[in-house]
């Protein structure tokens, strides 16, 4: 009972960045048809008297006043780059 | 253009919310111009495990500007991911709001040169943050990587959404003028384009009159009301060229090069978008309460339109220098200021000339903000020249070169006047000696005064006016004159 196909997984690997082998996209096709199958299940329910949720209820966190704060160790977050220059973050050239 | 062609146009404003600390963390907002990734922490640089929290403030700022541009304001709303993948993106996925954003249809009067007013809708507002920024190249050079800073990493902002209302590159410039006058009088942003506090995407498409809409494009890359105008001109044109020759129009990303005045199709790594919006699990809903509605529909001040009324009717000035003085909030807030010294309201539009002719001709001959100015010409120094002004003390034009000289030197009109030989003369025993003297030397203006004649009054007034080197109050003139000739 396949729900989703190889197309669909080696499109979905694509947008997250994961090259993927044939081998893969079809255990990942059985995986992710599975999960689907089991929404499909849960979709049965009548969920008419319950109101869509966005997220679980939790406890709101009381709402941030507008004061800034410094973080004192933003250099570190630099250095845990695995590349930089200078102050800055270094990543591979993103425009030709 | 051709005139069986229309434009349809819908712009895509995103403007910085003037708050204090970023959208989701408490980094400070300063880092224009502050030294690259000095305002980051693990939130804003998507380390994990840690969790945004939202800023009240920036929720504040955005239900103002729902309410100045008159939306639909949801009580509950929903921030979503935007999932792709870009080095300015530190989380791989933007929070942003989708299916439920925070308020959806409203409008914005647009006043277009030479033609009636007409209103654009807008589809909707919603709360996001900003991505980071991307360095290609160090002054002239460019780099074979990138450099990242994320000082703007997690700013609010709020996107607005036009609808597809905008029929020419005009009424596009128009729209963003107005929108920007009215976020700023409302205090939601400062709306500085050079800091990248307002940016435009645009999207435009050609039809021919009654057809359906054709194919649109998207035009990046857009820095200036101006460069939305050449652009949407330009590309306009080249839809146009294109369809008549039969051709079909690529729904595509185009930017906009202003050096050479033309779009051309972007160039980047990045996949079609296909962004997986789901509902950020981090975050509860967002809640703006009726209660919270009313409370800022309270704080929004007046708005441009209304102000613009009110100079008129309250202040006498015309609808011209109304236009003029409500330029800024700034501006307006100090005619206000002026407007309170030189009570009674007569001499408020003498004020509101001053400033619209030789304190804003002084400022833009200088490209300075009135920030500059306010400090040495102050309401109450700028007050103080009106009602020498009113009470006949200085005339019109000597008005004019003290305030050049108090915006010069930021000294006290008073003063200025003093050094100048104190301006007119009051002084009605000194007046008499040239009324004398000038009845002595037109006997027959006075004949003519006295057999009825009341204009030959000028002659009388003009020749007292020579005596004194053009220093007398020619209103006190006129009253002595009269009361020396009266039977």
């Amino acid at each position: 009972m396949s729900s989703i196909s190889p197309e669909e997984v080696a499109k979905i690997a694509k947008l997250a960045r994961l090259k993927l082998s044939q081998d893969e996209i079809a255990l990942y096709q059985r995986q992710m048809s599975r999960i689907l199958d089991s929404m499909a299940k849960l979709r049965q329910l009548d969920t008419q008297a319950v109101p869509p949720t966005a997220s679980v209820p939790w406890i709101e966190p009381s709402p941030r006043e507008d004061e800034p704060a410094a973080f004192s160790n933003a250099s570190a977050l630099v250095a845990l780059a695995p590349e930089r220059e200078g102050p800055y973050f270094k990543v591979r050239k993103v425009i030709e | 253009m051709s005139a069986t062609w229309e434009m349809i146009c819908g712009l895509e404003v995103h403007v910085q919310l003037a708050t204090r600390s970023k959208l989701f963390c408490s980094c400070a907002t300063d880092g224009f111009g502050a030294s690259p990734n000095s305002r980051i922490c693990p939130v804003c640089t998507g380390q994990p495990g840690v969790l945004p929290v939202l800023n009240d403030g920036a929720t504040k700022l955005a239900v103002k500007a729902a309410l100045a541009l008159g939306c639909e304001i949801r009580e509950e709303s929903i921030f979503a991911r935007k999932n792709y993948f870009y080095p300015d993106l530190p989380k791989a996925y933007q929070i942003s709001q989708y299916e439920k954003p925070l308020a959806e249809n409203g409008s914005l009067a647009v006043a277009v040169k030479d033609a009636p007013s007409k209103t654009v809708g807008l589809q909707r507002i919603h709360i996001e943050e900003d991505a980071g920024k991307l360095l290609h190249a160090i002054g002239s050079e460019d780099l074979d990587y990138s450099l990242v800073d994320f000082n703007r990493a997690g700013i609010p902002l709020v996107e607005i959404v036009s609808k597809p209302d905008i029929r020419s590159p005009h009424e596009a410039y128009a729209y963003l003028q107005a929108l920007k006058e009215i976020l700023q009088f409302a205090g939601v942003s400062h709306c500085d384009m050079e800091k990248g506090e307002m940016r435009v995407d645009a999207n435009i498409s050609m039809r021919r009159a009654g057809e359906p809409f054709g194919t649109r494009v998207e035009i990046k890359n857009l820095n200036s009301f101006k460069a939305v105008r050449d652009a949407l001109d330009y590309e306009g044109r080249r839809q146009i060229a294109a369809l008549e020759k039969g051709e079909r129009i690529i729904q595509e990303t185009r930017l906009w090069d202003a050096d050479v005045q033309a779009t051309a199709p972007m160039r980047t790594k990045e996949e079609a978008h296909d962004y997986r919006y789901f509902p950020d699990p981090d975050l509860p809903p967002l809640h703006a309460p009726r209660s919270l509605v009313e409370a800022m529909r309270r704080e929004l001040p007046e708005l441009p339109e209304a102000r613009r009324r009110r100079f008129i009717e309250d202040y006498g000035l015309s609808v011209s220098i109304a236009n003029v003085l409500t330029g800024s909030r700034e501006l307006a807030d100090y005619v206000d200021a002026v407007a309170e010294i030189t009570n009674p309201a007569t001499a408020t539009p003498t004020a509101g000339n001053l400033i619209a002719t030789v304190l804003l001709g002084f400022l833009s001959e200088r490209s300075l903000d009135l920030s500059r100015v306010i400090g040495r010409v102050t309401p109450e120094s700028l007050g103080k020249l009106t009602l020498l002004i009113a009470d006949g003390r200085i005339s019109k034009t000597m008005s004019k070169e003290i305030l050049a000289e108090m915006l010069n030197s930021g000294r006290d009109p008073e003063e200025i006047l003093k050094e100048r030989g104190g301006g007119q003369v009051l002084d009605e025993a000194q007046l008499a000696q040239w009324v004398r003297a000038a009845i002595d030397q037109s006997p027959k203006a006075v004949a003519d005064v006295k057999s009825g004649k009341e204009r030959a009054i000028g002659a009388i007034v003009g020749a007292a006016m020579k005596l004194s080197q053009g220093k007398a109050n020619p209103t006190i003139l006129n009253k002595l004159i009269k009361e020396e000739l009266a039977p």
